[in-house]
């Protein structure tokens, strides 16, 4: 590419997650879904997905169930709240932190 | 407006990455998320100085998939018009320009740049995201803050001054589409987005953006509170379509409903209205009654 | 073909001839009637371009700012304190590396309020990074503004071309109106080596931080001193590019020949007058009228002040007793910027060698006050005969 070539005189971006940097290390608690109670996880199909509407962070995938990037998931809790059956709890990140060493 | 979008028929493609510099629980995050659904991959983005800005990504990585051009603070609508006249030169009339600008880089400094691309009617879609404050510099305030909201600048007496009316200021330049939404709505968003590309010139989006520190609540209310803003009749969302104004979603059922959340409980759950007297909130409610009698009356 | 015309329709031919695709401006005195001449050809398909009517000259650099990044040959044109309005804009070109030409008809700048020439606003302009040219007629006018779109797409460096306000403006001259088939020669269409791009998406100019980052390839970017060290190089460099655009102008045209400089009686002189713009014309006369008195002087024009030639003028200035600057303008607070920054280049280049001519500078024609020549004849002879009075080195000055 070289030094001078003008994309690199210029601030040119190209895209890519995680320019916040691994944002999940923002959260203090870390949504949890409970698969008994998720709507399109209990009639296993495309139904509700209400939480990935409203994610800020587009972490919660579209999936059966839907699943969290736990790697960006900055804990905002909106899913939790939003979710009609409260099928999401927030959970205190220090609960998962032996979890997570391994 | 033609069929109302659901959830499970919103378009599956994301044009933003995760992992952004946004606050947590940002209202601007939904929102652009939404509105990027409904301008497609054949759009050009402009973006002034604003939360926006830190959203998208710090050089060298973006976080929006979509081009785009940053630009100075007061220039944004002269930008997107810039980049229309070069496409059109190209022969190129079929990609989407559309501008997102803050509450501040719209009503304050970017008013005149906006006003101008306006009565030029360049074809562009312009989106200003209403946070109530120049919040990405720390919550000082701005035009649209409302009045009585503490912010950087106004820390213990709250804003004097009124929230300008920034959609019926550009409603007054005659344009073909105007409209109001809400974070908190965003399937009304991404519908209104998809009506506006049918009419011609400059399309004004003013959205109401609920944000956590600057507004002074738990991320996690963010859309309850964009909600009360709708459902307590003090926020309402409507289109203006050549110069007729419809409300909808949330909005168009209090028409039915005839029922309105009191606004307390919109400025109670948000600590910038602290200072807010009872006897204050009373006069707020009184003026939001008799707008809410106007639109009854308008049938 | 030779035509009489005024300076503004001189320069609006050179952008009609070059094609540009783009026109934003703001109506200024003695701009105007430039862009109603772009208004004319455009309006009446003679130019094929889209005219933007801004609401004001910070959006009219907006407006080019974004066109030349969307792809588009781009042009604008102001004065004074339109130029100073768009002054944000003016150094985000530069820094976003796009390939401007802009006219700027010199006049002096408020408060207070005066709309005759001097040359305060596009000096005022000087650290911005944009290259600017100066024009002493209008055949320069033309001519340069041919030469500034080849030099700016080469270099990917925005250009200034300055030229009097009513003195070249608003007179008329006669100068050979250069051939279509000619300049579409001289300057092929304009590719820009990126532009906006819905297949190559990107996002321009964001924030960027003062250390070097790694960039979604996992390579190491350039950070915010990097970017602007290279414009720096760049226009260092494009001293070079000025010189090869001038080369390739005369073989075309037949016409130019110093890139830089426009020497008069240089040669021989003992001491050299030296200015920017049309007044270096009228020094003609005065060192005429020098040399009939026995006086050995010359008058160097200046072309290209920014990038500063300071090699070339160093080398032309070699061993001369005395240069006498004359400007229009001035870094208040110290002295005229020419004479400032020529002494710089001397010292850079000459200095311990024996050869540093001594320099002295004077301002004149400030807000449009009329330079007489008998005044300007006695200032230089008194400046060669060391016999320059005290008290302000300001002429026609009424204290």
């Amino acid at each position: 590419m070289g030094t001078r070539n003008y994309r690199r005189k210029t601030s040119h971006s190209e895209s890519g997650p995680g320019d916040g940097g691994r944002t999940g290390s923002w959260r203090v608690e870390r949504p949890v879904v409970d698969r008994s109670i998720c709507i399109p996880a209990r009639r296993g199909k495309e139904a509700c997905f209400i939480c990935w509407l409203f994610c800020p962070e587009i972490v919660v995938s579209r999936t059966i169930p839907p699943t969290i990037d736990l790697e960006y998931c900055k804990g905002c809790g909106i899913c939790a709240e939003e979710c009609p059956t409260k099928a999401i709890t927030m959970v205190d990140e220090a609960s998962f932190a032996d979890e997570d060493k391994e | 407006m033609s069929a109302k979008s659901t959830i499970l028929s919103l378009p599956r493609e994301e044009y933003v990455h995760p992992g952004t510099r946004a606050c947590s629980g940002c209202g601007l995050a939904i929102a652009y998320r939404v509105g990027l659904k409904a301008l497609g991959e054949d759009t050009m983005l402009v973006v002034p100085p604003s939360c926006l800005t830190v959203l998208q990504g710090l050089f060298p990585v973006a976080a929006t998939k979509l081009p785009c051009l940053n630009v100075t603070f007061a220039s944004t609508a002269a930008a997107a018009t810039g980049i229309i006249a070069a496409l059109k030169t190209q022969g190129n009339d079929h990609t989407t320009v559309a501008a997102w600008a803050g509450d501040g880089g719209t009503s304050d400094i970017g008013l005149q740049a906006l006003s101008g691309a306006a009565e030029r009617g360049d074809n562009f879609i312009y989106f200003c995201y209403d946070n109530e404050g120049y919040m990405n510099t720390g919550v000082q305030r701005s035009g649209t803050t409302p009045a009585g909201a503490i912010t950087a600048n106004t820390p213990f007496r709250g804003k004097p001054q009124q929230k300008k009316d920034v959609p019926a200021i550009m409603a007054a330049h005659h344009l073909s589409y105007v409209a109001t939404c809400s974070a908190a709505y965003p399937l009304d968003l991404y519908d209104k987005v998809k009506n506006c590309l049918q009419y011609p010139g400059a399309k004004y989006f003013h959205i109401h953006i609920p944000c956590p520190p600057g507004w002074g609540y738990e991320p996690r209310h963010g859309i309850r509170i964009g909600r009360l803003a709708v459902e307590t009749g003090y926020f309402d969302l409507y289109e203006i379509i050549n110069g007729k104004l419809t409300l909808t979603a949330a909005s168009e059922k209090l028409l039915e409903k005839r029922k309105l959340v009191p606004v307390r409980e919109y400025f109670r759950a948000q600590s910038r209205f602290k200072v807010l007297t009872d006897e204050q909130i009373e006069e707020i409610q009184k003026q939001i009654d008799e707008k809410w009698e106007g639109y009854y009356s308008m049938g | 073909m030779h035509i009489i015309e005024n300076g503004n329709v001189a320069a609006a031919m050179g952008i009609r001839l070059c094609r540009a695709t783009v026109i934003a401006a703001y109506p200024i005195t003695p701009q105007t009637p430039l862009t109603e001449k772009l208004s004319e050809y455009i309006d009446s398909g003679q130019m094929k371009a889209e005219y933007i009517p801004v609401e004001s000259e910070h959006s009219a650099m907006a407006v080019c700012i974004a066109a030349a990044s969307a792809g588009a040959r781009v042009s604008t044109a102001t004065s004074a304190n339109g130029l100073l309005y768009m002054h944000e804009q003016v150094q985000w070109a530069s820094g976003a590396r796009l390939p401007i030409v802009m006219c700027v008809v010199n006049r002096a700048v408020g408060a207070p309020w005066n709309i005759w020439n001097d040359q305060q606003d596009s000096i005022s302009q000087r650290d911005t990074g944009w290259m600017q040219l100066y024009c002493a007629d209008h055949q320069q006018i033309i001519d340069t503004v041919i030469k500034a779109y080849w030099i700016a797409e080469k270099s990917s460096i925005p250009v200034m071309v300055c030229y009097d306000g009513y003195i070249l403006s608003h007179t008329y001259m006669p100068f050979e109106l250069p051939d279509q088939d000619k300049v579409d020669l001289f300057l092929p269409p304009f590719r820009p080596d990126y532009a906006l791009s819905t297949t190559e998406p990107a996002n321009l100019n964001t924030v960027t931080l003062p250390d070097t980052r790694v960039d979604v390839h996992g390579e190491l970017a350039h950070g915010y001193m990097e970017i602007r060290y290279l414009l720096q190089e760049d226009l260092r460099n494009s001293l070079g590019i000025i010189a090869q655009a001038q080369e390739r102008f005369s073989d075309i045209f037949g016409r130019g020949a110093d890139p830089y400089l426009e020497p008069y009686l240089c040669e021989d002189a003992r001491y050299v007058a030296l200015g920017m713009g049309s007044l270096t014309y009228q020094l003609r006369v005065c060192v005429d009228a020098l040399r009939a008195e026995g006086i050995k002087v010359g008058v160097m024009g200046l072309r290209v002040y920014r990038p500063f030639p300071d090699e070339a003028l160093a080398a032309a200035l070699k061993g001369k007793k005395g240069v006498i600057v004359f400007e229009k303008a001035l870094s208040y607070g110290y002295e005229g910027a020419l004479a400032s920054d020529l002494k710089a280049a001397l010292y850079e280049w000459l200095a311990g060698t024996g050869a540093l001519p001594r320099v002295r500078g004077f301002i004149a024609g400030i807000g449009g006050r009329d330079i007489r020549t008998a005044e300007l004849t006695s200032t230089l002879r008194e400046a060669i005969l060391d016999k320059t009075p005290a008290g302000p080195s300001w002429i026609g000055l009424n204290l």
